[in-house]
């Protein structure tokens, strides 16, 4: 009984282990525009679906925002390496905009960094 | 499709009140795809008087833990009724009674988890669906736990190895629930209170203005106002929008803008600002910016980027926190491998609380809300009292600064010489050297020529005509007054005319000792006088000099003045070490030879040719009526023109980041001296396990402490030291 239950236990912690922290899916791309806008639309409910956008650097990123989460957590998005915080009201579309020059990862986060987003800049 | 629909439904109710804050934000916005974007955000409602997602989700939240608080009730009777007495006569240990009021509180439980509880599972589900744990997961992780359990010590007690495993613990599921749905609400209703100032400093702008259309005078609600319409504005009434006043005068009282409590004149010619309260004449005035574009709405707007951006010190939180929750699961999963197997009997339910506890215990909602609370506070505070902190970051910097470099003029100084003497040396009468000496330099642009026209004007002395006039860049001005060759300048000039002034230069020194300006006056060749201005100290300069001082940093006045007018300046307000002849563009050269030198340097500023040096410095401060070159080079904004702000600035600093720090240092010890008590480290020595009940509690103390201590900021006074 006591190995079952240590086995489990342990089997458990790997498991834990390998889904929070082990390799995640590559992120949705964003989709180009004619007018030469990087567009993704990100869900906001209890986290940020798609919660990795990849863009392209150097061209404009216009990430439209959908908040249908009461939680105060979910009140607005902070993109601390652009300087920018941007108030989401409910049921309604955000737009934020930004121009990412340096491919690398900015990450973007709820006021209280409980929601965990990234935007992947590559070359 | 979906998201079309959602743009469309809210353009369609997007009628009411047009947010000047989304709307300036946009504004930033270049290019056509940015001003379409502009078009989207401005038709955002946010008015006040409907009730916000913020007010539903709080009330929400209260009708969620009366449920689950009346629920606990009954769920405490069943769960001990050993413990209380009259109900251990109604419902006797190992009764049929017993066992189906049991079921029945089970089952009422499972509507407090779906109803009470319903955020933690959806916040939990979506968390998992992107490999993501939060605070959520960890309490549904818990009660859900609990509840199980429960159901299966009461239907299959057989499972157990002995009777008292099987024990139920509803009480888990209904109290923590409760105090955890409780504790959201408190949340709630905190923030709500912490950003009271900027609640305050949208409240200011009125709805509607009396505006002249077609000769009329009609009342219409502010978005409808444009520029160039002209708004009529009568004793006590707000100011609606940013404009020139066309007609009439007034005192306007601007301290919600600028924190000054003395009313400012206003004369035709002069800015109004919206949302400031006019005091007692009726005037008109033409509309220079539309709503969301004025200085009301760019203070509002940067107060709230401000509260939301972080500070370094957060970075380190965000690391911690989102290894936190994924570990603390696998500590509850390891204490209750280990108490299974080593824990007294009946173990498997000593590891059951263990691990519950755990889970509970450790949720991360203090420390999430530890420095965004503080934060919001501090810079509300600040924007209550006319100083604008642009990032959190500045806040914590502004703490750690030990030098503070005041620009001269402007800063320490009005910034607006006036006529201080006029000094008679040769045949002429003083009100003749001052008459003359106006009437030549009312053609000249340089503004110490305003200050002795002004000064002429004052003693009402009427001006003669010039002809000939010329300014003579980095010399002075010449021209014929009255038949005669006139040249007005400093020394320079009358050396390169050729007149003798050597006798002069002492009174000239005494004058530049007394941090004068001294000009000379010759008539067809020949000195007749001396004309002084200065710039004279503002009031309350020298005190907060001396605050600063007092405050352990090291004062350095910044000049183009030469040293002698610097240094007697310096002397008035008590500053040690000077920086003079300084050109504009070498201002910030100096601030860096100060930061080379080790220090954390302020810089403050009047904001337009001090730019570089504000951005050199550690943190600047831009002071005067915000202007938008100040603001966009500064890291503080004084929208008062008193040095006093700069003191303020840095005693709300200090005070902010020191409740950050109080409350990351309770957050992290609860967690820290938390944990390891739930995992039962204490047990063996002392005996010492929490229950499930005491981490819930202790919980929602702890996000009660971060709240109250950041709201003890709010009644922070500024001291005189
Ligand atoms: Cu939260």
């Amino acid at each position: 009984m006591s190995a079952w239950v240590t086995g489990i236990g342990l089997f458990l912690i790997v498991g834990i282990a390998w889904f929070f922290w082990g390799p995640k899916g590559s992120g949705t791309k964003a989709e180009m525009t004619a007018s030469g806008y990087q567009v993704q639309t990100v869900k906001v409910k209890g986290a940020y679906s798609p919660d990795t956008v990849i863009v392209q650097a150097g061209k404009p990123v216009r990430l439209e925002f959908i908040r249908e989460d009461r939680s105060p957590c979910s009140e607005m998005v902070i993109f601390n390496d652009f300087q920018k915080s941007v108030t989401l009201p409910y049921g309604e579309k955000t737009v934020v905009e930004l121009l990412p020059q340096k491919p690398g990862t900015y990450p973007f986060t709820c006021q209280m960094g409980m929601y965990k987003g990234k935007l992947v800049v590559k070359e | 499709m979906d998201t079309q629909k959602m743009s469309h439904a809210s353009s369609c109710h997007g009628q009411g009140s047009t947010h000047p804050m989304h709307h300036h934000a946009a504004s930033h916005d270049h290019g056509e795809e940015g001003r379409m974007a502009a078009a989207t955000m401005a038709k955002k409602k946010d008015d006040p008087a409907e009730t916000s997602p913020e007010e539903e989700e709080y009330h929400s939240l209260m009708r969620k833990w009366w449920f689950a608080f009346a629920i606990s009730i009954p769920t405490i009777l069943v769960s001990y009724p050993n413990f209380i007495p009259g109900i251990r006569d109604i419902l006797p240990a190992g009764s049929s009674l017993l066992w189906w009021s049991r079921v029945i509180v089970g089952l009422l439980n499972l509507v407090v988890l779906a109803y009470s509880g319903n955020q933690f599972f959806i916040g939990f589900w979506e968390g998992l669906k992107h490999r993501q744990a939060n605070m959520h997961t960890l309490i549904a992780i818990g009660v859900s736990a609990a509840w199980i359990y429960s159901g299966v010590a009461l239907l299959w007690p057989d499972l157990f190895p002995s009777k008292e495993m099987s024990e139920i613990y509803y009480d888990v599921t209904s109290v923590v629930t409760a105090l955890v749905v409780l504790g959201l609400a408190m949340e709630i209703r905190a923030r709500g209170r912490s950003s009271e100032a900027i609640k305050k400093l949208i409240g200011l702008q009125p709805k509607t203005a009396k505006v002249i259309r077609s000769g009329q005078e009609v009342e219409i609600p502010i978005e409808e106002i444009t520029v160039g319409d002209v708004i009529i504005v009568r004793p006590g009434e707000k100011i609606a929008l940013d404009g020139i006043v066309l007609e009439g005068s007034s005192s306007v009282d601007e301290s919600m803008l600028t924190g000054e409590s003395l009313p400012v004149q206003k004369e035709p010619g002069q800015e109004v600002f919206g949302g400031t309260l006019n005091k007692t004449g009726s005037f008109k005035f033409k509309v220079t910016k539309e709503q969301g574009e004025t200085a009301l709405a760019n203070i509002v707007e940067m107060v709230k980027q401000a509260q939301a951006s972080r500070i370094p010190v957060q970075k380190v939180v965000d690391q911690v926190s989102s290894i936190f929750t994924p570990t603390v699961i696998i500590l509850a999963i390891l204490g209750y491998i280990l108490w299974y197997n080593f824990g007294p009997e009946p173990s498997a339910m000593y590891a059951l609380i263990v691990a519950v506890t755990t889970l509970i215990i450790a949720c991360p909602c203090a420390l999430g809300m530890a420095t965004p609370m503080s934060l919001t506070t501090g810079i509300g505070k600040g924007a209550e009292n006319g100083i604008l902190i642009r990032s959190g970051e500045a806040l914590q910097v502004a703490k750690e600064l030990n030098t503070v470099v005041l620009d001269k003029t402007g800063t320490i100084t009005e910034g607006k010489p006036s006529l201080t003497d006029v000094v008679p040396t040769g045949g002429l009468s003083r009100n003749e050297i001052l008459r003359i000496a106006a009437s030549i330099e009312q053609g000249s642009e340089h503004p110490l020529a305003g200050a002795i026209v002004e000064g002429a004007k004052k003693e009402g002395i009427s001006l003669a005509e010039v002809t000939d006039f010329n300014a003579i860049p980095g010399h002075g001005v010449e021209g014929i007054i009255d038949g005669k060759r006139v040249v007005f300048g400093n020394i320079r000039l009358l050396q390169e005319e050729g007149i003798p002034y050597e006798h002069l230069q002492e009174l000239a020194l005494r004058l530049s000792d007394e941090g004068k300006t001294p000009m000379f006056l010759a008539v067809q060749g020949e000195m007749v006088g001396i004309v002084a201005v200065a710039d004279t100290v503002k009031e309350d300069s020298k005190e907060a000099i001396q605050q600063m001082k007092k405050m352990g940093l090291e004062v350095v006045m910044i000049t183009g003045d030469n040293e002698r007018t610097a240094q007697a300046i310096a002397k008035q307000v008590g500053i040690d070490r000077v920086f003079a002849n300084v050109l504009p563009q070498d201002k910030a050269h100096h601030v860096h030879q100060l930061q080379s030198e080790g220090k954390k340097v302020a810089m403050v500023g009047d904001g337009i040719n001090d730019a570089p040096a504000l951005t050199q410095a550690d943190v600047g401060i831009a002071i005067g009526t915000g202007t938008d070159v100040a603001i966009e080079a500064s890291d503080i904004t004084l929208m008062r023109g008193s040095l006093t702000g700069v003191v303020l600035a840095i005693q709300i600093s200090r005070a902010t980041m020191k409740n950050v720090y109080q409350n990351l240092f309770g957050a992290f010890i609860y967690n820290t001296i938390g944990i390891p008590i739930a995992l039962g480290l204490l047990y063996p020595l002392f005996g010492i396990l929490l229950s499930p009940l005491i981490a819930a509690a202790a919980m929602a103390f702890s996000s009660v402490t971060v709240i109250s201590n950041a709201n003890r900021l709010r009644k922070f006074k500024p001291k005189k030291i």
